[in-house]
């Protein structure tokens, strides 16, 4: 077992400074489309968006981040190619939404997986490694929906799965946040609106915070769940639900 | 195909004209390695086991297609390198949806067919257990999504669950319980629903509820472009995406007769074998993980974010997206990106082999592996489980080997194999083959030829085509039709977790409980892909 401990030491803090300090390490984050500094971009990759994510305002072009789901067709292989964004700090707090002030310091997470593709699962899987270590913020994953303050939900939300996750929200005590991670539960993503899957976590129950990304990195969601307890700012720049 | 595989072929031809005469027509694409035979619904049950059973074939996959005025029904068998790809196809009245079961024969088509009978409507002949499968109790009776008549893009009403409705229970002995697990469960589990049947200690009977993340992938991909299915091919199961859109792909250039230029197919053999390490490592992780070891699962951990920060450094996306598309790939990458993969798989390597050293010196750790989950390879072949879990258990079946594509068939590799069935044995397998797709991430980048990555030639034609793949987890076979207005008719995903979910439920009865979620992280199932 002394081996053990000596791998732990000799492999070193691994962990990211933030939120205290920025990550700059590459290859962290996708990034995301980014129109608010050039118009230059051609209008016409409104039409090579799959999922509407870059909409047309007159002569400018806005990005909808909710609904962006990393095909990098807006960037790759055309003539004026979009200008893309590597940060992470993404995450936004719904119109509706009144955070308050329930939660400031230590956190309890139920997650459900409400028809996720297992990349959202396997970003969230990486907050417990070292690289990101959740604990250290006071984050921590709970087994029990009765013991959780925040339901962190992934997935178009499929009929299969409606009636499982809104008896997780239901069984939930107050206060109790809601936050939906990745492209599926914030707009459907691709897969819905369908026979099968809805347009995301809000048609079923009350989303708080939205945490945009195909997936959304660990960076991204560890955002967002500061900003469920107050720690950090919401993304700048418009986001609608 | 070389003299010997056109005896083999031409014997083959020779038995099944002989044995079944007028009923059956065989004809050969040697192309594609493909041998065809049509055959009435009579002797359909005949030929599968004889193919299964005799001839010793894995079952592939079954695809329904509806026509305007017939059903047409594929069985594809496929065996090792010198035994090619077999098709039996068989074509049905509209009105005519009972078709013999060929279940009973070869096991490892049970879930297709009732998959097929909730998704299509058909009725299977004495096959054991239809029905609750895809469609949960919420679904009406007679309602099925995959027919052309079920429109995939208005919301479908749901009837109002029975709240009596109970599960079918199948052991009765005195004291005999059932405890249900999910489908939330756990801390990041994916959605599936266990019903466990006990009489005290050890599990006897596992029956896995899955869809409940059924998306219908197959349905909604129907009437889209094809660059609409390469964007779903990628996220019915991202964590093994680049796999998947590489069938699809390779489908499609099939159909289209696109070429793909030779860097663009080496650069696709290094990324799917930087995904196949990736998730390799994931598996590892989730392994140690399971049986609460944490240091081990936080120094694979380590490794797996290494590998997802390269991917991304390179590619720009973690899991791969977006790189795929008909034709080659959407980027290039430098000299330099090709060396940063290089030296971090080469480093990464070197930590997974001192990381396995330690873990096989670990008593405690191999305590709860060794001799537990077993899946003896009768079991493995019956239920037709593949990729790692069907090499741990003595099947040396993969289709980078058996079916070279993509340009496989130029380099050198060794599929490992080990015999004893148990979760060390997997254990075991993963490790070797992540050493493996490093070797032929090495010798990919040592051949790789400069050129452009893109095809010019990128007009989709109609037709229809079947590709395969090893996807991290296993084999995974993808059907493409495309009609004359370049549009998809019918898409057909056969994934790798959906067969090794069907075989995993043998691997967890007669252990404990408390094995339970260790049996589960060596079969590295997902499903998010099994459910598509």
């Amino acid at each position: 077992m002394t081996e053990w401990v000596l791998k732990g030491i000799t492999s070193g803090i691994k962990t990211t400074h933030y939120p205290d300090k920025p990550e700059t390490a590459s290859g962290i984050s996708p990034g995301l489309p980014d129109t608010t500094e050039l118009n230059k971009v051609d209008t016409s990759v409104t039409q090579i968006c799959p999922t509407g994510a870059i909409n047309s305002y007159g002569y400018e072009l806005r990005v909808d981040r909710n609904k962006c789901i990393h095909c990098f067709k807006c960037k790759y292989g055309i003539q004026r190619p979009v200008n893309w964004d590597k940060g992470y700090e993404w995450a936004s707090v719904v119109k509706e939404a009144e955070l308050g002030r329930s939660f400031e310091q230590s956190l309890h997470i139920r997650f459900v997986d409400a028809g996720a593709c297992g990349a959202c699962i396997s970003e969230l899987e990486q907050l417990n490694k070292p690289y990101y270590n959740m604990h250290r913020l006071g984050f921590f994953m709970t087994p029990s929906p009765r013991e959780a303050d925040i339901l962190l939900v992934a997935g178009p939300v499929t009929d299969h799965m409606k009636a499982p996750l809104l008896k997780a929200y239901e069984a939930m005590p107050e206060p109790k946040r809601v936050i939906a991670i990745g492209a599926c539960a914030l707009s459907g993503g691709i897969f819905g609106p369908s026979f099968i899957s809805g347009k995301g976590v809000n048609e079923v129950i009350p989303v708080d915070i939205a945490i945009p990304g195909c997936p959304p990195p660990p960076l991204a969601i560890i955002h967002g769940l500061l900003l469920a307890v107050r720690h950090k700012e919401p993304a700048k720049g418009k986001v609608r639900q | 195909m070389n003299q010997n595989d056109r005896k083999t072929s031409a014997k083959l031809n020779n038995i099944i004209i002989s044995r079944w005469g007028k009923l059956v027509s065989v004809s050969e694409d040697a192309k594609s390695l493909t041998t065809s035979i049509e055959c009435d619904i009579s002797v359909l049950q005949d030929i599968a086991q004889w193919l299964f059973i005799e001839l010793k074939y894995s079952f592939a996959t079954m695809i329904v297609e509806e026509h305007p005025e017939v059903w047409n029904l594929r069985y594809i068998f496929y065996g090792d390198r010198d035994m090619g790809l077999i098709q039996v196809i068989i074509y049905l009245n509209k009105s005519q949806t009972t078709i013999p079961s060929i279940a009973p024969y070869v096991y490892a088509a049970d879930w297709y067919e009732r998959e097929a009978e909730d998704l299509f409507g058909f009725n299977f002949e004495g096959h054991p257990r239809l029905g609750d499968f895809v469609l949960h109790e919420e679904w009406q009776d007679g309602i099925n999504p995959m027919r052309k008549n079920f429109d995939a893009f208005s919301p479908y009403t749901h009837r109002v669950v029975n709240p009596d409705w109970t599960p079918v229970r199948v052991v009765q002995s005195p004291g005999a319980f059932m405890m249900p697990v999910g489908p939330i469960y756990s801390d990041f589990a994916e959605s599936a629903h266990f019903l466990l049947e006990t009489v005290g200690e050890d599990v006897i009977r596992t029956i896995p509820r899955l869809f409940y993340k059924y998306r219908g992938v197959e349905k909604i991909a129907e009437g889209n472009t094809a660059e609409h299915a390469i964007l779903l091919s990628e996220r019915f199961s991202g964590t093994s995406a680049f796999a998947h859109s590489m069938a699809l792909c390779h489908a499609i250039e099939t159909i289209s007769d696109i070429k793909v230029p030779e860097r663009a197919r080496y650069l696709r053999i290094i990324f799917a074998e930087l995904e196949r390490l990736r998730q390799h490592v994931n598996a590892i992780t989730a392994i140690c993980n399971s049986t609460g070891f944490s240091v081990a699962a936080s120094q694979a951990g380590i490794l797996e974010e290494e590998l997802l920060r390269v991917s991304c450094h390179v590619t720009g996306h973690r899991y791969l997206f977006g790189l795929n598309t008909y034709g080659g790939l959407t980027i290039d990458v430098t000299e330099e990106a090709i060396k940063t993969i290089l030296e971090n798989v080469e480093n990464i390597i070197k930590q997974l082999n001192r990381l396995e050293r330690m873990l096989y010196r670990s008593n405690s750790f191999l305590d709860r592996l060794e001799g537990v989950g077993i899946l003896p390879v009768h079991q493995a072949i019956s239920y037709g489980v593949v990729g790692p879990v069907a090499r741990a258990s003595g099947i040396n079946r993969d289709l980078r080997k058996a079916l070279p594509y993509g340009g496989y068939e130029n380099l050198e590799f060794i599929v490992p194999v080990e015999y004893d069935g148990d979760g060390y044995a997997r254990l075991r397998v993963l490790f070797e083959e992540a050493r493996q797709s490093a070797n032929i991430i090495h010798n990919a980048a040592n051949i790789l030829p400069a050129g452009s990555t893109l095809s010019l030639n990128r007009k989709i034609l109609s037709g229809s085509a079947l590709s395969w793949v090893e996807a991290p987890r296993g084999a995974a076979f993808h059907w493409v039709d495309i009609g004359e207005d370049t549009r998809i008719n019918r898409y057909r995903l056969t994934t790798p977790s959906f067969n090794n979910w069907n075989g995993f439920h043998r691997a967890a009865e007669k252990f404990a409980f408390q094995d339970f979620p260790i049996i589960m992280a060596t079969f590295d199932l997902s499903t998010a892909e099994s459910d598509r």
